[in-house]
């Protein structure tokens, strides 16, 4: 079985249902046992709590409990006061690779100076960004909390702030095609495949983007694992491609 | 057809349902969906072993579609009727076509979607359905999607024993089988992919995924069909 690393995983509750693996014990056993040998995790308590340090904080301990298999991706709310701070414990203090960000649940666009300040911030610390595009199909979200997903017209202006920034889009595929997909991937933009739809997607994507752009992703547990490892196989993929995907591309994308 | 079917094979999917042709549309009018119709007419020729086709038609038009119901299921291999967003199922121009289809012994998908960022003009929602099977306890009926929003899609369909949950379409969200399972029942859940806007894999995971018995995803993933359609395949001598 070919080893995969999950760059797209939650801890915690998603606020609107409960889901079927999100007790952390529950999921990392049903990680281990499908071939996952790592997994990148933030936390859904990140989208609407205003207290993000202690959500940050929860999300190291829980991860430290499963070190080496889970590793915490902290969260930072740039339309907080004092968000260096979190940014400063998620790097100096929780020892974290990097940070994943939510504009959307948080109310800032990409042209807002304060997310070029922070990418910029993220890139001189060596950290790594994800972002978070979307987090469910804007059709079936709760009524009372329709949030659009991030419009990613303006991130390459924002990434020239951030010479060097490492990031990585979440969730992507559902809206983001065409000429801005080819360029952000010629930046050096990465992507993971949890949204990847049609039949033989994640071929059709790698038809489209750099092989090295592209990381294992399922965003389990709001999804179901055996989506992501399911369309691995739906699609014809070499097996260098198969390793880049599952494996490669996530360890050269962060350095433990 | 043949690419369907290629990825099919891979995934280990042995039969498609096949719905609409080459060009779409969403208001069909009669010519329209019969030069639909003929494109799945033509693709049964040469994949009706691996493959059953459902007749497209649109309640604006009632007597063209009763016509093509019976062209395509009662005199051709079709074995179901598709309804899509053209109409809205609650309408009691349905009647006579879900009445017809129930004579035929086929089964009806209509396609339901329950929005929160709003509804197309006649989308059909779960509760339009319920209705339109309230009226019609003796025909079986596909709630396409289940409403997309599925916990209360399956909610909406729940007290009609003739209403079938579709999981087909929408993201690989967790917990939907379970639930359709939980509320329904196995034998009311049915394994659909809407290939090719989406991904067989990330449908069949839904079913693959979900924490329910063994035997409930066997059910879902190709007895209950085979039981819905096991009468008019019967009647067409047809092997299943």
């Amino acid at each position: 079985m070919q080893p995969l690393i999950d760059t797209h995983i939650h801890l915690s509750r998603w606020p609107c249902r409960r889901l079927p693996l999100d007790e952390t014990a529950n999921l990392v056993e049903a990680l281990q046992s499908r071939g996952v040998i790592q997994a990148w995790a933030g936390s859904f308590d990140a989208l609407l709590h205003n207290d993000i340090a202690g959500v940050n904080g929860r999300l190291a301990e829980e991860c430290r409990r499963h070190a080496s298999f889970l590793i915490p991706f902290g969260s930072v709310n740039p339309m907080l006061p004092d968000w260096q701070e979190d940014l400063r414990r998620c790097h100096e203090q929780f020892r974290m690779p990097g940070v994943r960000l939510h504009p959307n649940y948080h109310g800032y666009r990409l042209d807002d100076p304060v997310f070029g300040e922070l990418l910029r911030q993220c890139a001189e610390r060596k950290l790594a960004v994800q972002l978070s595009v979307l987090m469910e199909d804007k059709r079936v979200q709760h009524r009372l909390l329709p949030v659009p997903p991030v419009d990613l017209a303006p991130l390459p202006e924002a990434m020239k702030r951030a010479p060097g920034v490492k990031l990585q889009l979440l969730n992507a595929f559902q809206v983001l095609r065409g000429e801005l997909l080819l360029r952000l991937a010629a930046a050096g933009v990465c992507f993971e495949t949890a949204t990847i739809e049609g039949v033989g997607g994640v071929h059709k994507v790698l038809g489209q983007i750099p092989q090295e752009r592209l990381l294992f992703g399922s965003h389990a547990p709001f999804f179901v694992f055996e989506s992501a490892k399911l369309k691995l196989a739906e699609s014809d993929l070499t097996a260098e491609q198969m390793k880049a995907v599952c494996e490669e591309n996530a360890r050269r994308f962060i350095s433990l | 057809m043949a690419q369907l079917i290629g990825f099919a094979d891979r995934m280990g999917v042995e039969r498609l349902c096949v719905y609409m042709g080459m060009s779409w549309s969403r208001d069909p009018s009669p010519e329209e969906f019969r030069k639909q119709n003929d494109d799945v007419l033509q693709a049964l020729k040469d994949w009706s072993h691996r493959a059953f086709g459902f007749v497209y038609v649109n309640a604006k038009h009632v007597q063209e579609s009763l016509e093509e119901i019976n062209r395509c299921i009662g005199d051709g291999p079709m074995v179901g009727v598709k309804l899509w967003v053209a109409h809205n199922c609650r309408s009691e121009e349905l009647d006579p076509i879900v009445r017809r289809t129930a004579e035929l012994k086929a089964v009806i998908f209509q396609t339901t979607w329950l929005k929160t960022d709003g509804q197309e003009p006649a989308e059909s929602t779960p509760m339009d359905l319920a209705q339109l099977a309230s009226r019609h306890p003796e025909a079986t009926i596909l709630c396409g999607h289940t409403g997309g929003n599925w916990e209360i899609g399956i909610r909406a369909i729940r007290p009609f024993r003739n209403v079938f949950a579709d999981t087909g379409g929408g993201d690989p969200a967790a917990g939907f089988v379970e639930m359709a399972v939980r509320e329904l029942g196995a034998e009311r859940v049915i394994f659909g992919s809407d290939i090719g806007g989406r991904s067989m894999a990330s449908q069949l995971a839904k079913v693959v995924g979900a924490d329910i018995p063994e035997a409930a995803k066997q059910l879902i993933l190709g007895e209950n069909l085979k039981r819905l359609l096991t009468p008019i395949l019967r009647e067409k001598g047809v092997r299943f």
